[in-house]
């Protein structure tokens, strides 16, 4: 087991499976198939992310470097966080960028009952050591255990 | 919650509910969002207008209605006015009886709906719809050093490079948080530190390179990195006349949507480049080399993602970002010429030309439109990706030579002369 140090976005605590994208999260080609058709899975729809086009993402622990792709990621996010089609925690490696961020912000303001932890700034070696299937838990703290 | 920012008296009382709890809560998503960037305060924004990104009334966003309706229930709707990106629907682009059943009946439902509550918030006219508010015909341009909150990221990129106005890349919903609030967290691109140049561009190449084609490579070396491109002026001209602003319009969009770049500096030309020169770039600046070698390997390296990849075009979209008049008129010039030489009458492919509603206006006064009626080419206020971005027209073959419009879709991407090509003389030379 391993455990990372990171920045607390949105502060909480869960343990769920590891869904992990090498590259950039592109939010809107990802979640809009899954929201517009009513998939409750939310399975990616991303054609051009290898490690996640088909994979379910409702309930796993997200990990990724950033967020990337159209401006309206942020809502987009929100949207699936409305709709309870959200991973059960995202983990970014680098700092959170500005549509991430937003998406995840306007839940937590916006919404009542979306429990989401997300913590940034977990560094390189974080998104180096895991590997999708492997178990997570986001303490309290902030800290990412990996095992 | 302890908020790190200086916040001044006025904003700690909304925060607190001195504006009623919707209020309070469009102001802790600003201060929450700018705490994360390490903002120390918030700024007034400062132009006259606010621009959306949000303008598809798609069903999968009710949520986002949702919230937009407990805004207008609470009477929290900004000072400003505000433009939105283009409709998604348009009955002149061609579509089938069963794509038209989808749009209109089940992903598209809600735009009616959607639209009402846009006027409801302060839409500037029934025909603000357009990526490109920044146009002249369009009167939502900001001046320099205005300080804005929109998020749609071609026009983010137009308005920090071109204009010289101060936004950040934001997301969707936070633009109008900002605009109601007043105020957006000081951050980024809204310092004079965050405008500084980390990568200079060298420009090499035989000839005045694509634009579409430059923006691309750029963005996707230098990410959401601020580039000062160097040589590019002895292309542009050191004016900021209508053909230069055109190539910086569609170079941007693809900065910003290839990579993430927010702002650029164009050496000689681009307002704080002329003022400040190279004092912009940054002591540690990398170099990136552009030649003719480079924009190929670029071109040669986009995926097409077409089942069939021999497939013949069922569609051309010209204008993503919206074309500019100038545009307009130079392509209504090239089509007919390329008609003429090739013998042909009307373009070859279904080819639809989108703009903003109000250049359309004026571009529809010239004889221009009636000349590019002829040639069979629609004219259409659309958003192409919006169009796109669906499983049925996800399967059809299109062609654009916009860079955004291949990125987010499955569109193939063409040189300007080989769109031109494809279209009047089906590919051949």
């Amino acid at each position: 087991m391993k455990t990372f140090k990171g920045r607390i976005v949105a502060p909480g605590t869960v343990t769920a499976e590891a869904l992990v994208s090498r590259g950039g999260l592109n939010t809107l080609a990802s979640f809009q198939k899954a929201l517009q058709f009513g998939d409750k899975k939310a399975t990616c729809g991303d054609q051009n992310n290898p490690d996640l086009y088909g994979q379910e993402m409702v309930g796993k622990a997200l990990c990724l470097p950033m967020t990337i792709g159209s401006t309206t990621g942020g809502l987009v996010l929100y949207c699936a966080c409305a709709m309870k089609r959200q991973p059960a925690c995202m983990l970014f490696s680098e700092p959170i960028d500005s549509l991430a961020a937003a998406g995840v912000i306007l839940a937590d303001v916006w919404l009542n009952d979306v429990k989401m932890p997300v913590v940034d700034s977990l560094g390189s070696e974080f998104l180096e050591y895991v590997k999708t299937g492997m178990s997570i838990t986001v303490n309290e703290d902030g800290s990412v255990s990996v095992e | 919650m302890e908020y790190k920012m200086i916040l001044t008296d006025e904003q700690k009382a909304i925060l607190d509910g001195s504006k009623g709890e919707v209020m309070a809560k469009v102001m802790e998503s600003v201060v929450r969002y700018g705490e994360l960037f390490g903002a120390q305060r918030l700024v007034k924004v400062t132009s006259k207008y606010n621009h959306l990104v949000t303008s598809f009334g798609l069903k999968m966003m009710t949520p986002v209605f949702d919230l937009m309706q407990q805004l207008i229930d609470a009477g929290v709707v900004s000072g400003q006015q505000f433009s939105v990106d283009p409709r998604p629907l348009d009955k002149n682009v061609p579509a089938n009886f069963l794509q038209k059943f989808i749009f209109n009946n089940f992903m598209y439902s809600k735009q009616d709906f959607y639209e009402n509550q846009l006027k409801s918030l302060g839409l500037m006219s029934d025909d603000a719809f357009t990526c490109t508010c920044y146009m002249e015909e369009m009167g939502n341009k900001p001046s320099k050093g205005d300080v804005l909150s929109w998020a749609e990221s071609s026009a983010v990129v137009y308005a920090n490079s071109v204009l010289g106005a101060r936004c950040n890349r934001n997301s969707g919903i936070i633009d109008i948080m900002g605009s109601i609030a007043g105020f957006v967290p000081e951050f980024g691109l809204l310092t004079d530190e965050g405008r500084k140049a980390s990568f200079i561009v060298e420009i090499k190449t035989t000839k005045k390179p694509e634009a579409q084609l430059l923006g691309s490579a750029i963005g996707m070396h230098v990410m959401e990195a601020v580039p000062y491109v160097k040589g590019l002026d002895k292309w542009l001209g050191n004016e900021l006349d209508d053909a230069a602003c055109t190539y910086l319009k569609d170079f941007g969009a693809a900065t910003a949507s290839n990579g993430a770049v927010g702002l650029y500096h164009i050496d000689g030309l681009t307002p704080e480049a002329k003022e400040l020169g190279e004092k912009l770039i940054k002591e540690d600046a990398q170099v990136y080399v552009i030649d003719d070698a480079e924009l190929k390997r670029v071109y040669d390296n986009y995926p097409v993602i077409w089942k069939n990849k021999d497939a013949a075009p069922k569609l051309c979209f010209m204008g993503c970002p919206h074309m500019s008049l100038e545009q307009l008129k130079s392509w209504t010039d090239r089509v007919e010429t390329a008609l003429k030489e090739a013998g042909n009458k009307k373009v070859i492919i279904p080819t639809v030309f989108t703009a903003a509603p109000k250049v359309l206006e004026e571009f529809n006064k010239t004889d221009c439109a009636q000349r590019l009626k002829a040639t069979g080419v629609i004219t259409s206020y659309i958003c192409p990706l919006m169009y796109m971005n669906n499983p049925l027209c996800a399967k059809m073959p299109v062609i654009t030579s916009s860079n955004k419009l291949r990125t987010y879709t499955t569109a193939r991407y063409y040189t300007d002369d080989e769109i031109l090509m494809q279209i009047t003389k089906g590919g051949k030379k």
